[in-house]
C-alpha cells in the first residue's frame, strides 16, 4: 500500500515535512498521522486492558475473559460500552465545573503524551519526508513530563471536587505520590539528555543507534540501558511505575484502601475516561521507556523493509514492558503510603541525584565518574560514622523499654496486716 | 535473590492448568447433600408422601412455607392417610435452604434437590406452588420456564445427575441410631426411583477402617 517508503535514517532534528513550506499534501499526511495516532492509542488501550486481564488470570490458574469475542478481544469494548449506559452522577456536595472537567484532564495528556515517541526515523512517502512521529518539537523530553504534571491535575481535582472524604483523601495521596516520583523521573531523563545532548526525542533515539564502542562489534548499539549504566533505567522504570498509579503503588484506588479513591464518585462516562487514562498512560509509559533507554526501534534488520523491521521491534519491546507492567502488578504486595513516599524521596531521588553528577562527570572524562563514585562512598561512610557518635550514648540512657517503672520481678507483695 | 523469587512463581503459573469451569458447558459437581430447589416426593404408586401436617412451616425459620391441609376425598385420595396437603406454596426469596424443613417432615414429602438455576423474574414466579414442586411422572423435578438446568447440556446425563439422591438427605447409616439396623433403610420408596439404598457407612465410604 505504501510502495514509495525508503530506508530509515533520523535526519536532522525538526520535522522534514514542513521543511518546503505547507501546502495540502502537508496538511493531509498531518491529519492522516494524527488520526492514525488517535486510533492507535485506543485501540492500544483496550489491547492494553485485555491483555492485562488475560495474563493477571494466567498467573492465577484461571482463565480470564473468554466469552465476549474470540479470546474475550471484545470484553473491554463490551465493559465501555456498560459504562456508557450507566447513570452519570453528580454529588449534591460536588463543585460542579470542577468535577466536570477533571477526567478531561486526566484524559487528555494521556492522549497527548504519545505525540512525541518516535516510532522510526523518517520515511520517504508520496513525495514527502514524513517522520514517524506525530511531533517532534526542540523540547520534546520536556513534553514528556508536561503532560505528567497536568494529569496530577486530574486526580487531584477530581477528588477534591467529589465534596466526601474518601476521594479527597485519595487525591491528596495520589497527587503528593505523583509529584515525588516525578522529581526521580525527571533526574533519570536529565541523565538521558545529559547523555544525548539534545532534547528532541528522535535525536535521543538516533543517538541510541550509533555503536556503542570501537572496540566492541559495530552490532552493539549504545543504548542508554548500558550506556548509563543500568542505573537511570531501573530509577525511571520504578518512578514510571509510581506515576502511573500502577500497583505495587496503587494505594490510591486499591478498592480495599479507599474504596475508589479519587474515583469514588464517578461513575459512566467520567470513570471510563479515568480508567481509560490510565491504562493509555500504560501504554505510553512503556513506549517512552523504549525510546529513552532501549533505542526505539533499534534491532536487526534481517534483510525485511528496514521500516517495517523498525516498527517491529519498538512494538516488541514495547511489549515487553506491558507484559512487566501486569507482572508486577500480579506478583507484587501493595507498598503502604509511607513506605511509598519513603522509597520516593530518600531513596529514589538521592540516588538518582548522584547518579546524575557521576554520568556529568563521566561526560568530561569517564575516569572522573570514578573518582565522584569513590567520593560518594567516602561521603556515605563518613555520614555514617557522624550519625552514629551520639546513638550508643542515647541507648544506654534508657531502660529495657524506655519506661519509668522498674522491670518486673517475682517478689511478692509486701506483707499487710491481717485482720 | 529473595525478591524476584516470587516474579518466578508468577510467571510458572502461565504454564500450569487452568481451574476454571467453563460454566454452564461444565459444571462442577455437587456435594452429595448440596441444599437446592425442593421437590415434593411421591410414592412408587403416585400418591403424594404430604400429608398436610404443616410441621415444615412451623419449624421454617424464614417463614416461608404456606401449608393448608384437607381431608383426603374418599373416591381419590391424594395421599395415602387421611389428609393430604391442599395448599403448598414455597416462597423463594425467603428461603435460605436450611433444610430443616426436610428434617421435620415425617413422611420424607419435602426434600432438597441439587438445582440451583432457578432465576425467576418477578415476585409471582418466586412462590413456587404445589403443582411445581411435585415431581413428574417420571419422579425427575418438574422444570419451569424460567430455570436453567437442562440448558445446553445432554438430557440423558443431565436426568442423573439432576435426579440423583434427590430424596437422599436423610439416608444415614443407621436410622434408629443402633448399630445393628445400619444399612436398613427405613423410608419407603420414590416415584420412577423405587427405594433408595441407604449410604455405605463411613468406613466403607471412606476405603477402610480409619
Amino acid at each position: 500500500m505504501m510502495p514509495l517508503i525508503s530506508a530509515v535514517d533520523f535526519g536532522a532534528p525538526g520535522d522534514p515535512l514542513y521543511a518546503n513550506g505547507i501546502d495540502g499534501g502537508v496538511i493531509a499526511i498531518m491529519i492522516v498521522k494524527i488520526l492514525f495516532v488517535f486510533v492507535v492509542m485506543l485501540v492500544a488501550t483496550m489491547f492494553m486492558v485485555w491483555f492485562e486481564r488475560k495474563v493477571v488470570s494466567d498467573m492465577q490458574n484461571r482463565i480470564g475473559p473468554n466469552r465476549a469475542g474470540p479470546f474475550g478481544l471484545l470484553q473491554t469494548l463490551a465493559d465501555g460500552t456498560k459504562l456508557f449506559f450507566k447513570e452519570d452522577l453528580l454529588p449534591e456536595r460536588a463543585d460542579k465545573f470542577v468535577f466536570r472537567l477533571a477526567p478531561y484532564l486526566s484524559v487528555v495528556p494521556a492522549f497527548l503524551t504519545f505525540a512525541v515517541v518516535p516510532i522510526g526515523g523518517v520515511v520517504h512517502m508520496f513525495g514527502h519526508d514524513v517522520r514517524l512521529q506525530l511531533a517532534d518539537p526542540p523540547a520534546g523530553v520536556l513534553w514528556l513530563l508536561v503532560m505528567s504534571s497536568i494529569s496530577v491535575y486530574g486526580v487531584m481535582l477530581a477528588g477534591w471536587s467529589s465534596g466526601s472524604k474518601y476521594p479527597l483523601l485519595g487525591s491528596v495521596r495520589a497527587s503528593a505520590q505523583m509529584v515525588s516520583y516525578e522529581a526521580a523521573m525527571g533526574l533519570a531523563v536529565a541523565t538521558v539528555v545529559l547523555t544525548t545532548g539534545a532534547l528532541e526525542t528522535s535525536k535521543i533515539v538516533a543517538e541510541q543507534w550509533q555503536p556503542l564502542n570501537s572496540s566492541l562489534p559495530h552490532w552493539v548499539h549504545g543504548w542508554n540501558l548500558w550506556k548509563l549504566a543500568l542505573v537511570p533505567f531501573v530509577i525511571f522504570t520504578v518512578a514510571g511505575t509510581a506515576e502511573l498509579n500502577r500497583p505495587p503503588f496503587d494505594l490510591v484506588e486499591a478498592e480495599q484502601e479507599l474504596v475508589g479513591g479519587f474515583h469514588t464518585e464517578y461513575s459512566s462516562i467520567r470513570f471510563a475516561m479515568f480508567f481509560l487514562a490510565e491504562f493509555m498512560n500504560t501504554v505510553t509509559m512503556s513506549a517512552v521507556i523504549v525510546t529513552l533507554f532501549l533505542g526505539g526501534g533499534d534491532g536487526p534488520t534481517l534483510g525485511l523493509p528496514s521500516w517495517l523491521m523498525y516498527l517491529v521491534w519498538f512494538l516488541a519491546k514495547t511489549f515487553i514492558f506491558m507484559y512487566t507492567y501486569v507482572w508486577l502488578r500480579s506478583t507484587l504486595p501493595r507498598l503502604r503510603y509511607d513506605q511509598l513516599m519513603d522509597l520516593g524521596w530518600k531513596y529514589l531521588i538521592p540516588l538518582s541525584l548522584g547518579w546524575l553528577l557521576v554520568v556529568a562527570a563521566a561526560k568530561i572524562k569517564v575516569s572522573y565518574a570514578f573518582y565522584t563514585l569513590a567520593g560518594f562512598f567516602v561521603a556515605a561512610a563518613l555520614l555514617y560514622v557522624a550519625a552514629q557518635v551520639g546513638r550508643e550514648r542515647r541507648e544506654e540512657e534508657q531502660d529495657d523499654f524506655g519506661t519509668a517503672t522498674p522491670p518486673r520481678n517475682n517478689t511478692p507483695a509486701p506483707e499487710e496486716a491481717s485482720v | 535473590m529473595g525478591f524476584f523469587d516470587g516474579f518466578g512463581i508468577t510467571l510458572k503459573q502461565t504454564w500450569k492448568k487452568k481451574i476454571t469451569y467453563q460454566y454452564p458447558e461444565e459444571k462442577r459437581p455437587k456435594p452429595e447433600r448440596f441444599h437446592g430447589r425442593h421437590v415434593l416426593n411421591r410414592y412408587e404408586d403416585g400418591m403424594e408422601k404430604c400429608i398436610g401436617c404443616e410441621l415444615c412451616a412451623g419449624v421454617c425459620p424464614a417463614k416461608c412455607i404456606y401449608v393448608r391441609g384437607k381431608d383426603n376425598p374418599p373416591d381419590h385420595p391424594v395421599s395415602p392417610g387421611e389428609r393430604y396437603g391442599f395448599v403448598y406454596e414455597i416462597n423463594y426469596l425467603r428461603c435460605i435452604h436450611c433444610d430443616m424443613c426436610v428434617e421435620a417432615c415425617p413422611t420424607g414429602a419435602i426434600t432438597e434437590s441439587k438445582l440451583f438455576e432457578f432465576s425467576f423474574t418477578n415476585r409471582q414466579d418466586a412462590i413456587y406452588k404445589q403443582d411445581q414442586l411435585l415431581v413428574d411422572d417420571e419422579g425427575n423435578p418438574q422444570q419451569m420456564p424460567w430455570e436453567d438446568w437442562a440448558h445446553k447440556r445432554k438430557q440423558a446425563e443431565t436426568a442423573e445427575f439432576e435426579r440423583t439422591k434427590t430424596s437422599g438427605w436423610l439416608r444415614a447409616t443407621s436410622p434408629s441410631g443402633s448399630a445393628q439396623s445400619e444399612g436398613d433403610p427405613l423410608w419407603s420408596g420414590d416415584l420412577g426411583y423405587g427405594v433408595r439404598p441407604s449410604e455405605p457407612d463411613q468406613d466403607t465410604r471412606d476405603g477402610g477402617a480409619q
